[in-house]
Formats: structure tokens, C-alpha cells, sequence
């Protein structure tokens, strides 16, 4: 319930971050939309072709696969890394040497950029060099990403839970610290079993940072593209192609330009959407009246 | 339910304490089964400390806690059977408010009916029962309370229930409300209950006994009216009363006392105190006359609508005057009458005891 | 130079903050918005600052218009109930930050520092930290860094409820002597009707954002224009019972009957509310004048120089406060006299007929 106040001159100062957005973010999607909508064949001659390109995209079936499997994958990293990450932040020590030693350990993955992280899991992961594959193979389990779609799959996901679960152990640990003690006091003096703890104090607790962290988890899993490009390249097959790498295979690799467009611009609204409804769900629960 | 004993508790929060660096100095005091007791002092006076040694939150440095005969001293909070109400209300959002109270219940096995009887029985008594299908989470602070003052009370066989400052989120005209209704749950339940407070108003009116506690020292245990006519030391007198006890140093010789060369007799003879001597008296208690007195310069006077105070100053102390009833109108004089019968005298801060004639 | 609000409103999402104000607040005395939580006295105070926004209504300083201005054109300080100092700063420098904020500098801000901080007994704490000091302290910091500002318009925001009972009546007996001869417009809300009286000055009762009442506070607290002026301005709450005139008689609810004063004879017939604080009830009658209710005893409260007594009266909760101590068996049936003098009357409306026999 902030103030508002009128002073017109505060727009001067909005007026660079305005032309910075312009050119990092208005002018390529224009270039984008302008290819979606047009078909070209070099040397900067565009046709008309209205939404063609939209509705071949939407018939093809090579892109309901890569939405099939990318749908899959983000189901199942979310499945894996919320409530990993919950159980991990409960497990954390919750002051002293050893917090700040689990902070710091847990951020490491964090920081890799991610076709580092792509580049170690490929290389840990080869049956010929990698210290997984090598154990793997010694242990007569027949494990080879590059052949097997289902290895691959497993390869990717737990990269992937690696990466990312600290995020939402972080996140969740920053939630579980703002609850005051009184209220373990409480519980404890009603003798309520840990379970009951949890599902009474700490989910309900937890519920916002939780939604933020299915949220960006679900943005960027639903985006991934460097990991599973420098692992795996999509395949084997198209087993482990999902839709940014079916989308850039598209635009780069058959230099389909308008038909890549279509999917690009399909492929935003699609995440402005989810992330739109998100956001009114969460909106809708906090206007419940929590003070 | 039990009577709680305190044998030669201390505590400290640093390791190897020396006896000023106690957070409560040694204490001994038994709790009577259904009594109604309060512990008053300012913040950073120890009261929170001994509050969560009942509660076995923290382990005492030395000495036991006793439950009844039990020795409960390493036994950790949830096995000592008590309920505590917090300064903040915790409340268990995601449920309703029939679920709150019958959360502690539920947990120990209770049957089904039991339970619902008896949480009804409770919101009747706190005014929850319109409310009892409602989720806990957007009621506002005043109820959310009560909830955790319901679930306070509605186990049948409690040791003990502790309340640490309750009422501090609550609205004043709320407070009424939720003091009397607490009187009455103690009058209906007859469970032990331990107030943990700052506010003297709230001590003073829900206790039958009141620990005063000042820098870790319980310096007296009284019913509120001990505390109001005979505080034991100066902090107690200075603590309860608002404005609170009037102190001046005075020469005591005998039955007479003298401030400003002027004689005040007194209703005991206390010989000749050493050390630092102060006669203490309630701001109630002085009458301003205009014959006998100790002559006052008056400074100022407050009308705060059931009775007026008066600042005045005598021998370079600042005194308080109450007279009864609001209004203007004149004062009836200017010089301060001491009723003997209500002077204390001080030593050293602490009151002495003179020889009855 | 006083600070006027005409008409002013504001409404959030269709929920009323605050009702058509009108108030004109003078320099040189202290000005309380008094009323419980939510009844719109921080909502009052945003407006004051320039915080928000009206609704509807102007805002007048000096007789100029400001409803638009901006809250740093408006020359205000404000207090708030949270300890908010600068942490990093010392004492000496949190209350120098507004004056070197101005471009001040040197011994204009030596002086003005070492005033202040003598008038708020700060001086042999000037070199410490915030934190380093104890509640009353830090408050008194704040207090301090408003009061440098020598700001046209001074808001304190329940300045003393998060202090320690003791600190809170130490600090409030020194207030009002800070205030005193200032330029400066003070306005200071509070949940307390005693801490208003202690403050003096003028009181505006706060209702559900609305201003009941405004006016010297001893007066508004003797003859509350209505219901809602008197139970905000009454703790305990005032006791009230509903009957109807008929000539010279009150029917009460539970059939029990009062003569009016002869003065009150005139009034219409009908339906009124009877009220009277809870000092004003006592045990015994000294002269014939006085009104008998026979009450239920339903509870005391001792505070050691007081005694509370909870009554039941034909359905309705009444509080007596007496001085003493004074036990009775709870659930016995005891009567109880009021002096005629201190009853108020009230009509259907809930607006103040008559002050004990005064009409109003």
C-alpha cells in the first residue's frame, strides 16, 4: 500500500534502461516476428506468408515429440528436485561453522556455468575416460549414454538434479530460518510428531519460496539447452532433443528461418503463459490474508 | 497436575560465571497447584530465563526443578505435560480452528467425541465458537491469540500452563476482554498458571501471587496488595504503582524521621539506621493540607480523568502527589502530610522492620 | 501557520481508510489522534506527510494548498513505534544526519546536536551506537533526530509502544515539555486514553477512519459528542445501558426505572443510551441523589491500590474501578450507585444529549 507520488521528471531517468531493452530485447523479437511471418529466400526478399509457418509448426510432429519430451523432463526434474531440495534444507545445520560450510559447498554447483557443467558430466559420464562410466562398466553394468536413450535420460536428469537442487534447498533453507522459534516450541509442547511439524509449520511456512522455486526451476528446465546439447547433442536419435534443441537444429542446422521463428515465438508465449498463471495462483493464495 | 518446586535455581548463559554474571540469581520457590502467579520485572530482568526453566528449555546452571515429586530438571519440554501461550500467536495457518484446538489433544490419542466436547467447551468459554470452522490463516491478531490461548487450556490434565506476555500484540480495549476471560478459565479449570510480564497493570490483576524480579534477584513474592502497601525493596516501590513509590532521604532517629530539618513521625521506632536511609511513601497516600506538612514547592499538576497527579518538589526531590477525582478546582494546600501508618523506611534499599510500641 | 485537512478521504480498493477529515492543527500544543488498531490514525498521519494521497479533500499549510506535494516539499519528520537510527552511526551523527542531509555543517550542527540531545538527557550517550543503547534510548535518538529538524510538521506514530511499561511513563511525563514552545506542529497517535490525557493538548477520537471528535482533550474526554468518542476515549470501557424516556422516567432494558433530572425532563421521548466511566460507579451512596443498579458480581481484579470489578447489568458487561482493595464473593447480586452527575446521555443517534444534568 505505497504512496504514489507525481513528479513527471522521474521518467527522464527511466529513459536509458528504455533504450537499452530496445536493443537487446525489442528490436531481435521484431527481427523474429518479421521472419515468422515472411518466407524468404535470401538476399533480404521477404513474402508474405501470414500464419502458415504457425500453422505447419503446430501440425508438425516432430515438434509434439520434442514438447512430449521436454514436458517429461521438466515433470520429472521437478518431481525429483523439490522435495530433494526440501529434505535437504531441513537436514542443514542451522547455525555454527557448519551452516556457512553447507552454504558454501551447495552455492559451488551454482556457479559453474553451465556448458562446464555439460562438458564434466560428458566427460565423467564416458564409458571409454569417464569415472562413472569406467565404475559403471566394472561394476557389469551396461551403461552407455550415447547408444541408450533411457541412459541418456538418466544422465541428463541427474546432471541436472546435481545443478540445480541446491537452488531450491537454498531457497528453502531461507524459508525454514525466518520461522520463529516459538512456533517448534509450540509444537513440541503439543506434542506433535515431526511429521505433523512438517506439514503444519514448515510446508505452509514455505509455500511462497517453494512456488518461486517450482516456478524458476520451471521456467529454466522448460529452456534447457547448453547441458544437454554438450552431453548428449540431443540424441541418441532424437531421444534426448528438446525443444530449444529442436529449435536451434531448426534455425541453425537447416536453416529453416520462418518455421524456427513461428516455434521461437510459440515457444515464449508459451512460458509467458505458464509463468502468467503462476503468478495469479500465487498472487490469489497470498491475497488469502496471510499478515 | 502438580505443585512446582524451584530448589536453589541459578543460571547463567556464559560457562564459568561469577556471581554477577548470573542471569538469575539462586532462587527457591514451590509453585502451589492452581495458583495464579506472575512474574514481573523490566526487560533483561531474568523472568524469561526462569520461565524456560519451567518449560525445560534451558537447563538450569544449578539446582532442580521439581514437578510434584518428580524430578523434571534434564527432562526435555515435551515430556514435562505444560502449556505455553507465546508473546506472538502461533497458530497452525493451514488448519481450521477446531483442528488448532484439538491439535495437542489428537496428538496424544484422545477419543473422538472427548476431544470434540471438549474443545467446544473451551471456544465457548474464549468466545471462538462462531469461528470454530474457520482457517486459521487471515484472522486477525486479537483471535489468532485466542486460538493459542484455547490450545493452551484445553488439555484437561496440564502440570502447569505459562503465559509470556500474552496480551503484547493485543489492542487495549482487547485486553480487557482477553484478562478477564483468562480469570475466568483459571477460576473454571483450576489449572496452575505462571504470567510472564512487564506491565504491572496486567501482573498485579491476573495473579494471587506476583515474583518481582530486578537484575536476575527475585527481590520480593507477594500478593499484589504486599507489593502495593509493603514493597520490600525500594525497586519494587519505585516498579508498581504508577506514578510509582515516592523516595526521599531522610534521617531516621527513633520514632521520627527529618527531611529538611522538618519532623515526620512514624508509626514504628527504628532506632538509628547506618548506611543510605530513605523514607518511602505512596503518591496516593500523601494528603496536601494547608496546616501541619513538610512545606513543597507544587510544579505542576496532570488531569488524567479519574484523579489528578501533582508534581512537587521537596529538598531537591521530586515527589508525586494522587488525589482522588478528575476536574479542576483548587488544591487544598501546599504542604505534604505523611500518614504514618503508610511510611516504609529504606536501608540501603531494602525496608527494615522497626519496634512496635 | 497550523496544518488543515478539508474534507479529506481516502479510499484503496474500495475500502474506506479514512471518512471526510476536517481538523486544523495549531504549533505550540500537541495534537493526539487517539483511537484503537486500524481505527485510521497511521492512515491520518501518511496523509499528513504526503505519504499518501487523498482520495477526496485539500490540504492546507498556512492556509496554501499542498494536497499534491510531494512528502520531501513538505518539511516533516516522523517517528515511528520501531527504534529507527541509523545503525552505523553514532549517537551524535544519527542526529546530526538531517541537518548535514540540509547542507549544514561546523558549529551550526555542533550546537544544534548538543541542545538537542541535552533536552533528551542523550549528552553522555552522544558517542555510542544505536544498538549499544537500551530501548528508551534508541527512542529517544529518534526523538531527537525529529526535533533537530526544526520540520514545520512533527509525526509520531505510537512513539512508546514498544517500551517497557516504566520507560513509556518516564518518557511521557517528559514529552509534553519538549513540545512546549515550538514552532513546530506535533501530532502523536496513540491507543491509550490515558497516555492522551497525560499529553494534554488536543485529542482527535478515531473511529473506523472516522474523526469522531476533535477538540482540548480534557473536554473531549468530559463531554464526548458521542457513543463512539466516549468508548474510544474510555479504559476500561465505558458502561452503557439502553432504555426509553417516557416523561420524566428512563424504562431500562431490564425494567428497572430512573428519574431524569428535571432539567432533562424536556427532552423528547424515546429511545436513549445511558453511560459512565468505571471510576465513576461506586459501592455505597453519600446523598439521596445517587442512581441504584443491582448488579451480578462476575469478577475482581486487584492491582494493589485498585480493585476492578466485572458486573453483569441486564446483559451487558459493566467495569467498576475503585480505589482499595476489596474482596466479594464472585456470583453474588451487589448494588451499585452513580452519581447522576457523571452520567452522559445519549440519543437514538448515538450523539451526546446531556452531560449529567447539563443538556448538551
Amino acid at each position: 500500500m505505497k504512496g504514489k507520488i507525481d513528479n513527471n521528471r522521474a521518467w527522464l531517468l527511466v529513459l536509458p534502461v528504455l533504450a537499452l531493452v530496445m536493443f537487446s530485447a525489442v528490436i531481435p523479437l521484431m527481427t523474429v516476428v518479421n521472419y515468422a511471418f515472411n518466407d524468404t529466400f535470401g538476399n533480404n526478399q521477404f513474402f508474405w506468408n501470414g500464419w502458415g509457418w504457425f500453422e505447419e509448426m503446430l501440425q508438425s510432429e516432430r515438434l509434439h515429440a520434442a514438447l512430449g519430451r521436454q514436458l517429461l523432463f521438466t515433470g520429472i526434474i521437478l518431481l525429483i528436485e523439490i522435495p530433494l531440495g526440501i529434505v535437504v534444507a531441513l537436514n542443514m545445520p542451522k547455525k555454527g561453522f557448519w551452516a556457512s560450510l553447507c552454504l558454501i559447498l551447495m552455492a559451488l554447483p551454482l556457479l559453474i556455468p553451465f556448458n562446464v557443467v555439460g562438458t564434466i558430466w560428458q566427460i565423467f559420464s564416458r564409458v571409454d575416460i569417464g569415472l562413472l562410466g569406467r565404475a559403471m562398466a566394472a561394476l557389469g553394468i551396461d551403461y552407455n549414454y550415447t547408444s541408450d536413450p533411457l541412459d541418456a535420460w538418466v544422465t541428463l536428469i541427474i546432471m541436472d538434479v546435481w545443478h540445480w537442487t541446491s537452488l531450491v534447498a537454498l531457497l528453502c533453507y531461507a524459508g525454514l530460518q525466518s520461522i520463529p522459534g516459538a512456533y517448534y516450541q509450540a509444537a513440541r509442547i503439543d506434542q506433535s510428531s515431526r511429521w505433523n511439524v512438517f506439514r503444519y509449520i514448515e510446508l505452509p511456512k514455505l509455500s511462497g519460496v517453494l512456488s518461486i522455486a517450482i516456478l524458476l526451476r520451471f521456467i529454466d528446465s522448460f529452456m534447457i539447452y547448453t547441458e544437454p546439447f554438450v552431453v548428449t547433442g540431443g540424441g541418441p536419435g532424437n531421444a534426448t532433443t528438446f525443444l530449444s534443441i529442436d529449435l536451434v537444429k531448426m534455425a541453425i542446422g537447416q536453416f529453416d528461418l520462418g518455421p524456427a521463428a513461428a516455434f521461437s515465438l510459440m515457444y515464449f508465449l508459451v512460458i509467458l503463459l505458464i509463468s502468467w498463471v503462476f503468478y495469479t495462483v500465487m498472487v490469489a493464495r497470498d491475497g488469502e490474508g496471510e499478515p | 497436575m502438580a505443585q512446582i518446586t524451584l530448589a536453589n535455581i541459578a543460571h547463567s548463559y556464559a560457562p564459568a560465571a561469577s556471581p554477577s554474571d548470573l542471569a538469575l540469581k539462586e532462587l527457591n520457590h514451590t509453585w502451589q497447584d492452581g495458583g495464579a502467579y506472575a512474574l514481573l520485572g523490566p526487560s533483561g530482568c531474568g523472568k524469561t530465563t526462569l520461565l524456560n526453566i519451567i518449560s525445560g528449555l534451558i537447563t538450569p546452571s544449578r539446582g532442580r526443578v521439581l514437578f510434584g515429586d518428580q524430578d523434571v530438571t534434564d527432562i526435555p519440554t515435551e515430556q514435562r505435560n505444560i502449556a505455553q501461550v507465546f508473546q506472538f500467536p502461533v497458530v497452525y495457518d493451514t488448519m481450521t480452528v477446531f483442528e488448532n484446538l484439538a491439535f495437542p489433544l489428537r496428538n496424544r490419542g484422545g477419543r473422538r467425541a472427548e476431544i470434540r466436547a471438549r474443545v467446544e467447551l473451551v471456544a465457548r468459554m474464549i468466545g471462538l465458537d462462531d469461528l470454530l470452522h474457520r482457517r486459521a490463516r487471515g484472522l486477525n491478531p486479537d483471535i489468532k491469540q485466542k486460538i493459542s490461548l484455547g490450545r493452551g487450556m484445553v488439555r484437561e490434565s496440564v502440570n502447569a500452563i505459562l503465559f509470556d506476555e500474552p496480551l503484547t500484540v493485543i489492542d487495549p480495549h482487547m485486553k480487557w476482554e482477553l484478562r478477564t476471560q483468562l480469570k475466568s478459565l483459571h477460576r473454571e479449570f483450576g489449572h496452575t498458571m505462571i504470567y510472564v510480564t512487564h506491565d504491572q497493570t496486567e501482573a498485579l490483576t491476573f495473579a494471587d501471587k506476583v515474583v518481582m524480579l530486578h537484575q536476575g534477584q527475585v527481590v520480593q513474592i507477594g500478593s499484589p496488595e504486599a507489593l502495593f502497601e509493603r514493597p520490600e525493596h525500594s525497586f519494587v516501590g519505585h516498579f508498581i504503582g504508577s506514578p510509582g513509590m515516592n523516595f526521599i532521604d531522610a534521617r531516621v532517629a527513633g520514632r521520627s524521621a527529618f527531611i529538611a530539618g522538618c519532623e515526620i513521625a512514624l508509626a514504628q521506632d527504628y532506632g538509628i539506621p547506618s548506611g543510605h536511609t530513605q523514607l518511602g511513601i505512596r503518591p496516593e497516600y500523601i494528603r496536601l493540607t494547608d496546616g501541619d506538612g513538610l512545606p513543597a514547592e507544587i510544579k505542576g499538576i496532570e488531569d488524567v480523568g479519574h484523579r489528578r497527579i501533582v508534581r512537587a518538589g521537596v529538598a531537591g526531590f521530586d515527589l508525586n502527589v494522587v488525589l482522588p477525582g478528575g476536574g479542576g478546582g483548587e488544591l487544598p494546600g501546599a504542604r505534604l502530610h505523611f500518614p504514618p501508618e503508610h511510611i516504609g523506611i529504606y536501608q540501603d534499599q531494602w525496608r527494615i522492620e522497626g519496634q512496635s510500641p | 501557520m497550523a496544518l488543515e485537512l478539508q474534507g479529506v478521504s481516502r479510499t484503496v480498493n474500495g475500502q474506506v481508510h479514512i471518512r471526510s477529515a476536517n481538523l486544523r492543527l495549531e504549533p505550540g500544543v500537541i495534537n493526539v489522534l487517539l483511537g484503537p488498531t486500524a481505527a485510521g490514525k497511521t492512515s491520518l498521519m501518511r496523509l499528513m506527510a504526503g505519504l499518501d494521497r487523498p482520495s477526496a479533500g485539500r490540504i492546507l499549510v498556512s492556509g496554501t494548498d499542498v494536497t499534491g506535494a510531494a512528502v520531501q516539499e513538505r518539511d516533516v519528520a516522523m517517528v515511528y513505534q520501531e527504534f529507527i537510527n541509523y545503525p552505523g552511526k553514532s549517537v551524535y551523527e544519527n542526529i546530526a544526519s538531517p541537518l548535514r542531509l540540509k547542507g549544514k555543517a561546523g558549529q551550526e550542527v555542533d550546537a544544534a546536536v548538543r541542545s538537542t540531545a541535552e533536552l533528551l538527557k542523550l549528552t553522555p550517550l552522544l558517542q555510542r551506537k544505536p544498538l549499544e543503547l537500551s530501548g528508551g534510548q534508541q527512542q529517544r535518538c529518534a526523538l531527537a533526530r525529529a526535533l533537530v529538524k526544526q520540520a514545520r510538521l512533527v509525526l509520531l506514530d505510537e512513539p512508546l509502544a514498544n517500551l517497557d511499561y516504566k520507560l513509556r511513563e518516564e518518557l511521557r511525563a517528559e514529552i509534553p515539555n519538549i513540545f512546549a514552545q515550538s514552532q513546530t506542529i506535533f501530532v502523536y497517535a496513540t491507543s491509550e486514553p490515558e497516555e492522551a490525557l497525560l499529553l494534554g493538548g488536543n485529542t482527535a477520537t478515531l473511529h473506523e477512519g472516522e474523526v469522531c471528535q476533535f477538540g482540548p482533550t480534557a473536554s473531549v474526554y468530559r463531554r464526548p459528542a458521542t457513543i463512539r468518542s466516549a468508548e474510544v476515549f474510555s479504559d476500561p470501557p465505558i458502561n452503557l445501558a439502553v432504555g426509553d424516556k417516557m416523561g420524566p422516567a428512563l424504562k431500562l432494558e431490564d425494567g428497572h426505572s430512573i428519574e431524569l433530572a428535571p432539567e432533562l425532563v424536556g427532552l423528547s421521548d424515546g429511545r436513549y443510551t445511558l453511560g459512565f466511566r468505571a471510576h465513576d460507579l461506586s459501592l455505597q451512596a453519600p446523598d439521596s441523589g445517587y442512581l441504584r443498579f443491582d448488579c451480578q458480581l462476575t469478577g475482581t481484579e486487584v492491582t494493589g491500590s485498585e480493585t476492578f470489578l466485572y458486573l453483569a447489568q441486564a446483559d451487558r458487561s459493566w467495569v467498576g474501578r475503585l480505589p482499595g482493595v476489596l474482596s466479594r464473593p464472585v456470583g453474588e447480586t451487589i448494588a451499585v450507585w452513580v452519581n447522576p452527575q457523571h452520567l452522559y446521555l445519549f440519543d437514538a443517534t448515538g450523539r451526546l444529549v446531556a452531560c449529567g444534568s447539563e443538556p448538551a
